[in-house]
């Protein structure tokens, strides 16, 4: 039995903080794409979350979709392009970063995290200007629900409901994003010598894409209902 | 008594397998620690399969005594010790309890943790972290779903459903339905774990059509995990928001549809029974090739069905729903697709009993599991069938024949199957032999007191006597009995090997590395295994369950003429140009 082993380097710890290969990988490529496969598994598993909230959109617009037409028009137009605007460049930006980190490229890439953190940021400011106007119109689907057209009421409640409801969701994505683009951005502050793997900033982008995606999604259904 | 089933050495051990076993580099896998801090935050598969044994054994207890609980108390048709409410939290308890934390995670948590990075050839899981934060993620669900149990249990049954659980129900459902969620959440990491695991990892030589059928079905276990759970994850979401907001998602006040409650739950919740047997049924496929010394007949069939059933398993959910206002046509869609499933399950039974057709077949206590399995899936599927039609399924839906139906596959099916991997890898996973003949009682005892439970429950359905009813009318008091005594009975059963399994992991006989000689990576290594698995990456050059080879070669060796067959087998010193 030859010791030429590939997992001879479990008998040498790595001094290297990063660019490393776990144990259970045998080179940074397998580890590269297994990360990557991983990412893609679990973006599917959001696209099945994500996909039961459009089912079930879709299958209340559909029978209340007169109700649906006038309910969607108190949704403020301006602030959900605004947003989409946002999150697109956020989502340029993010393909920047990973980029940058493609070729280490470490100041570039820092300052296309930044921005990217900072576009997700407005995006949830907008959004959070967009909910407290909602509840100060009763419109939130709780216990003081109060829509000015009684004859719809109740689909209206229903379509606030799926409203708050994909939003909120898609909301808490970006939040959780935004966490996860900072680590990466603390990441690329602390590597100074821009070794990083850039693995990780690629499976953050493959993510904050797929949030951008679901507004790309969200957006008309939710603010552009046609008649 | 063929040879295998010897004490100490087999006597036809492969000689890689004395090889490997002879100079033992690295401490086993038990023994690299011994504090609890290196068990409860181990990254090592193995370790976490045991943190999941332990864990997922002490839930079975808790379904296991609510079960018992609600047989005792159906003895009299106006019961015996519980109130009404108290008997609707308790085959809650039951359901929920076995289900989503015991049947779903039971053979992948433990025997897919554990086996899935050793058959592959792998050190590791490809996410070992993850791996750890869905055990505690499990962990955290079940202990949810307890303390609601305790606090107040949930009186919907397990299916949650609306608007009872939204409306009605003043009972624990909120903390409940937090608990299946978040076990949902370590499906899902146990699920991506595998899936890049056996695409990414898998040692050099092993294409995907030498890969034992074990990883393929655990493979089409995965593929339903990732993508039916995010869907009940959400929909039980919303039940919680409609419970707290009164969002109306489901509410007909508001123009919610309660049916379509039942329609997200189900396209989950169908494919969550193929997430309980598909493993169970890659179980078999191991258990049935290694004790019949045959190859699996039919391989390509068996690996394509296992694919077969997790496809068509998700175009099969309306048949839960023949009865809850679904269009007609909707409804002979979804029979007519529920039939097809039966052609891959078909395909698996038919191949496994061809397996054993002219095989050297033995009588360890695995196999006949296995044979317990076989058995009771066949009845178990082939009920499905009548409920699968929809005119006899508006006859027998919500009666005892489901709840019979069910349970023929699932506590017939996948725990035997549970039981035949157990003991199978019992000595690859702890060292040590479980005593045999018990063992095999055991098995004997399990077939006969599961008859007895859920035979009657077929003819108490076929009468007419309502599934979760708590009274029922006299005349089914002899079957409502005689199930109560086969409870018992499988109760013993279960009971045994508990107590002897314990009792092996002290006084056991020593495992060698393959005690079965059996085919497959996980036995080419010590007993138990080393923490990191290999200690060099095996290479692989032919295909699995290659029994005929195996015996053929071991007769030339007792000949002392070994002629120049290719070993199938592993072949360590080929290593260095496949990689």
């Amino acid at each position: 039995m030859s010791a030429v082993s590939r997992s001879s380097h479990l008998s040498q710890p790595s001094h290297v903080a990063f660019d490393e290969v776990s144990h259970q990988f045998e080179d940074i490529e397998q580890q590269r794409e297994a990360y990557v496969v991983g990412m893609w598994a679990f973006l599917v598993t959001e696209i099945m979350f994500f996909g039961a909230v459009f089912l079930i959109y879709t299958v209340y617009r559909t029978l209340n979709h007169a109700a649906f037409y006038e309910a969607h028009k108190q949704l403020d137009i301006g602030l959900g392009t605004l947003n989409t605007f946002i999150l697109l460049t956020s989502s340029l930006t993010m393909a920047l970063a990973v980029h940058w980190a493609q070729v280490r490229n470490r100041r570039a890439q820092i300052m296309a995290l930044t921005s990217t953190l900072g576009l997700a940021g407005a995006f949830i400011v907008v959004k959070a200007i967009e909910y407290s106007h909602k509840f100060a119109h009763h419109l939130f689907p709780g216990g003081n629900f109060v829509y000015p057209d009684a004859s719809i009421a109740d689909q209206a409640r229903l379509f606030f409901s799926l409203y708050f409801g994909a939003t909120g969701l898609h909301a808490l994505h970006v939040v959780v994003g935004m966490l996860v683009i900072g680590a990466m951005l603390t990441r690329a502050l602390r590597d100074r010598d821009a070794r990083a793997d850039y693995i990780p900033v690629e499976m953050t982008g493959l993510y904050w894409h797929f949030v951008d995606i679901v507004w790309i999604f969200l957006f008309p259904l939710l603010y552009l209902i046609p008649r | 008594m063929s040879a295998h089933s010897e004490a100490g050495t087999p006597v036809g051990a492969s000689p890689e397998t004395s090889a490997v076993s002879s100079h033992r580099s690295e401490p086993s896998y038990l023994s690299a620690g011994h504090t609890l801090r290196s068990w409860l935050f181990t990254l090592d598969h193995k370790r976490i399969a045991i943190l999941y044994l332990i864990t997922i054994s002490a839930f079975f207890v808790v379904g296991g005594l609510a079960a018992g609980a609600v047989r005792v108390e159906l003895i009299s048709p106006r019961g015996t010790f519980m109130s009404n409410e108290v008997y609707n939290r308790m085959f809650t308890l039951h359901g929920v309890v076995m289900i989503f934390f015991f049947l779903i995670p039971a053979i992948p948590a433990i025997l897919g943790n554990f086996l899935v990075p050793l058959m592959v050839g792998a050190r590791d899981l490809a996410f070992p972290r993850l791996n750890l934060l869905s055990y505690y993620l499990y962990l955290a669900g079940g202990l949810l779903a307890l303390t609601a149990a305790v606090t107040g249990g949930v009186d919907t049954g397990w299916t949650f459903y609306t608007p009872y659980s939204t409306f009605y129900s003043s009972s624990q459902v909120t903390m409940t339905i937090a608990g299946a969620f978040i076990a949902g959440f370590s499906s899902i990491a146990t699920g991506i774990n595998f899936i890049v695991t056996i695409h990414k990892m898998r040692a050099p030589g092993l294409t995907w059509f030498r890969l034992p059928l074990f990883i393929w079905a655990h493979y089409a276990t995965s593929i339903i995990i990732v993508l039916g759970t995010p869907v009940v994850a959400i929909t039980l979401l919303l039940v919680v928001a409609e419970r707290v907001f009164h969002i109306g998602v489901f509410d007909p006040r508001y123009g919610g549809d309660p049916v379509l409650f039942q329609h997200l739950f189900w396209f989950y919740s169908h494919p969550a029974v193929y997430i309980m047997i598909l493993p169970a049924m890659g179980v078999i496929s191991e258990v049935i090739a290694c004790f019949a010394r045959k190859r699996v007949f039919g391989y390509h069939f068996v690996a394509g069905s296992s694919l077969a059933i997790a496809v068509l398993g998700f175009l099969v959910w309306g048949h839960h729903m023949f009865v809850s206002g679904q269009s007609m046509y909707a409804g002979m869609v979804f029979s007519f697709l529920s039939f097809l499933v039966a052609i891959p399950s078909a395909v698996k039974v038919f191949n496994w009993t061809a397996t054993i057709y002219k095989g050297s077949v033995s009588f360890d206590a695995p196999m006949l599991f296995v044979f317990c399995f076989i058995g009771l899936f066949l009845i178990g599927g082939l009920t499905g069938l009548f409920l699968a039609s929809l005119a006899t399924d508006v006859h027998l839906t919500h009666t005892y024949f489901v709840v019979a139906h069910f349970h023929y596959v699932m506590v017939g099916g996948a725990i035997s199957a549970y039981f035949a991997g157990l003991h199978f890898w019992w000595p690859k996973i702890t060292g040590r032999m479980y005593p045999e003949v018990i063992a095999r009682i055991t098995a004997v005892i399990l077939f006969m007191g599961f008859h007895l439970t859920f035979l009657p429950q077929f003819l108490m359905g076929f009468a007419g006597m309502p599934r979760r009813y708590h009274y029922y009318p006299p005349e089914f008091q002899t079957l409502h009995v005689m199930s109560t005594a086969g409870a018992t009975v499988m109760a013993i059963a279960y009971l045994l090997p508990v107590i002897y399994l314990v009792w092996s992991l002290k006084y056991g006989r020593v495992a060698s590395a393959n005690p079965w000689n059996a085919t497959g990576l996980e036995w080419q290594i010590p007993s138990p295994p080393p923490t990191h698995n290999f200690d060099e990456v095996p290479v692989v050059t032919g295909e699995p369950y290659d029994y005929e080879h195996l015996a053929l070669s071991e007769n030339e060796e007792a000949d002392g003429t070994r002629a120049a067959v290719p070993r199938p087998q592993l072949d360590p010193a080929a290593r260095g140009g496949a990689a």
